[in-house]
């Protein structure tokens, strides 16, 4: 374990009955890292980062958060995800409640901040992702981009030690990806250290240090973007790029 | 009315207590969930009138001691019994309608698992079951009236016994107008409650 490390991840398995999601995986996220999961729908992406905020449970293995290991029965997951941050593909954000609230809910009753010490820290963070003034409105008034800001907004606002993002784009129309991208791009440069499930190729280049290519519940080729996207070893991530670029999409 | 507005009371924090304990899935609580199913299998399945039979003259027949004789009282606590097993089943109706994500996203904001629920689950669940909701609170509102076999005087029974010894059956009419005249406004009422939300949202 290096002595850097943010996250690590020791050959963790997780199956769904019969169906082996997840078939081992190690990872390693270090300090201001960004690495981005790659990889066909239902290749374990979006279960890898759900672990991880304990919202799943593994069957083997272990993870580490700042080298503490945070798989162990005896650990309290609402710990652990008071320090990390997760952001939703389909945002979900608390219809009944307004903007502000939404971001502010964690930091009262999670974190402990005073109320309006929150809404300072919330209307100062929208104002930044570009919703100033839009603290009252309710989160079927804003557009899906503005929503996801929000929930990134939320997720930022406990002040988390590693994002989680799990394909914050994909269930955006295609104009109002750029927002959103803008925003996490804005956080990398930052040092916000990242874990990213993604679809879109030209995204992981530009934030990420390294691509991981997930294939059926397995890392099998991991490195710089350059090389992954350019020279891939592997024939599953060759084949997965081939289809990608016949539809477009990088 | 008064007694009305107790037992609502009343039915509105149990229903929604048994309702939690229905939906949780904490394998430390599974002793409490079967009570709490059995509880609402038996109450519902029970006429309200027999109910309030049964605990109006039984457990004053008892003869235990602490426990309470007053008709009032005991009808209060039939007729709470009854109804909120109808509104715990109500409550887990609309628990059960929101999406599992908002859970997934209450814990990842940090919050505990009750804090979910009394921030992110109920509040929503609520909105969504009001009109069944209020439709209980209507029926429970005329089954007050079953009250009177304990001997206690509301409306129904002043009227019958107006209407026995007169023959004159206005008496009656007038405690249906009395009834309606609770029940009808509190339906508007919610129906302005719900449209305004509609507009809002």
């Amino acid at each position: 374990m290096s002595p850097s490390s943010v996250i690590d991840i020791r050959g963790v398995t997780k199956a769904y009955g019969d169906r082996q999601v997840l078939g081992g995986i190690d990872l390693t996220l270090r300090e201001h890292e960004a690495i981005a999961l790659i990889g066909a729908s239902g290749s374990g992406k979006s279960t890898l980062l759900r672990c991880i905020d304990l919202l799943v449970e593994i069957d083997d293995g272990d993870i580490f958060l700042d080298g503490e290991v945070i798989t162990d029965p005896s650990v309290d997951p609402v710990e652990v995800r008071r320090k990390l941050g997760f952001v939703f593909q389909s945002f979900n954000l608390f219809p009944h409640m307004n903007v502000i609230q939404n971001v502010t809910l964690g930091s009262v009753h999670a974190q402990g901040v005073g109320r309006k010490e929150a809404r300072q820290q919330a209307s100062a963070l929208l104002e930044r992702f570009g919703l100033g003034g839009r603290e009252e409105d309710k989160p079927d008034e804003l557009s899906g981009g503005q929503q996801q800001r929000v929930a990134l907004c939320r997720a930022l606002a406990g002040r988390p030690r590693a994002l989680l993002l799990d394909e914050v784009t994909s269930a955006l129309d295609p104009e109002l990806v750029g927002d959103v991208l803008d925003a996490v791009r804005d956080l990398k440069q930052e040092g916000m250290t990242m874990l990213l499930a993604t679809h879109e190729m030209s995204f992981a280049r530009e934030v990420a240090d390294e691509i991981a290519f997930l294939h059926e519940g397995r890392i099998i080729e991991q490195g710089s973007p350059e090389r992954i996207l350019s020279e891939p070893e592997k024939p599953e991530t060759q084949k997965f790029l081939r289809r990608l670029l016949a539809a477009g999409r990088i | 009315m008064k007694l009305f507005l107790i037992v609502e009371v009343v039915v509105l924090i149990l229903g929604l207590l048994v309702a939690v304990v229905r939906t949780s899935r904490n394998p430390a609580l599974f002793p409490i969930r079967i009570l709490a199913a059995i509880y609402c299998d038996f109450f519902r399945g029970v006429p309200v009138i027999l109910l309030v039979y049964l605990i109006g003259f039984g457990v004053p027949a008892l003869g235990l001691a602490g426990m309470p004789t007053d008709p009032v009282i005991l009808a209060g606590i039939a007729l709470s019994l009854a109804y909120s097993s109808y509104v715990a089943e109500v409550y887990r109706a609309g628990i059960s309608s929101v999406h599992p994500s908002q859970f997934d996203a209450g814990l990842a904001t940090g919050l505990t698992r009750l804090q979910t629920l009394r921030h992110v689950i109920v509040p929503q669940a609520i909105r969504r079951v009001r009109p069944p909701l209020l439709n209980d609170f209507i029926s429970l509102q005329k089954d007050v009236a079953l009250v009177s076999i304990l001997g206690i005087s509301e409306a129904f029974r002043i009227a019958q016994i107006e209407a026995a010894s007169t023959f004159n059956y206005t008496p009656l009419i007038a405690a249906a107008l009395l009834y309606l005249a609770v029940t009808i406004p509190m339906a508007r009422v919610l129906d302005h409650i719900s449209a305004r939300e509609q507009i809002n949202s």
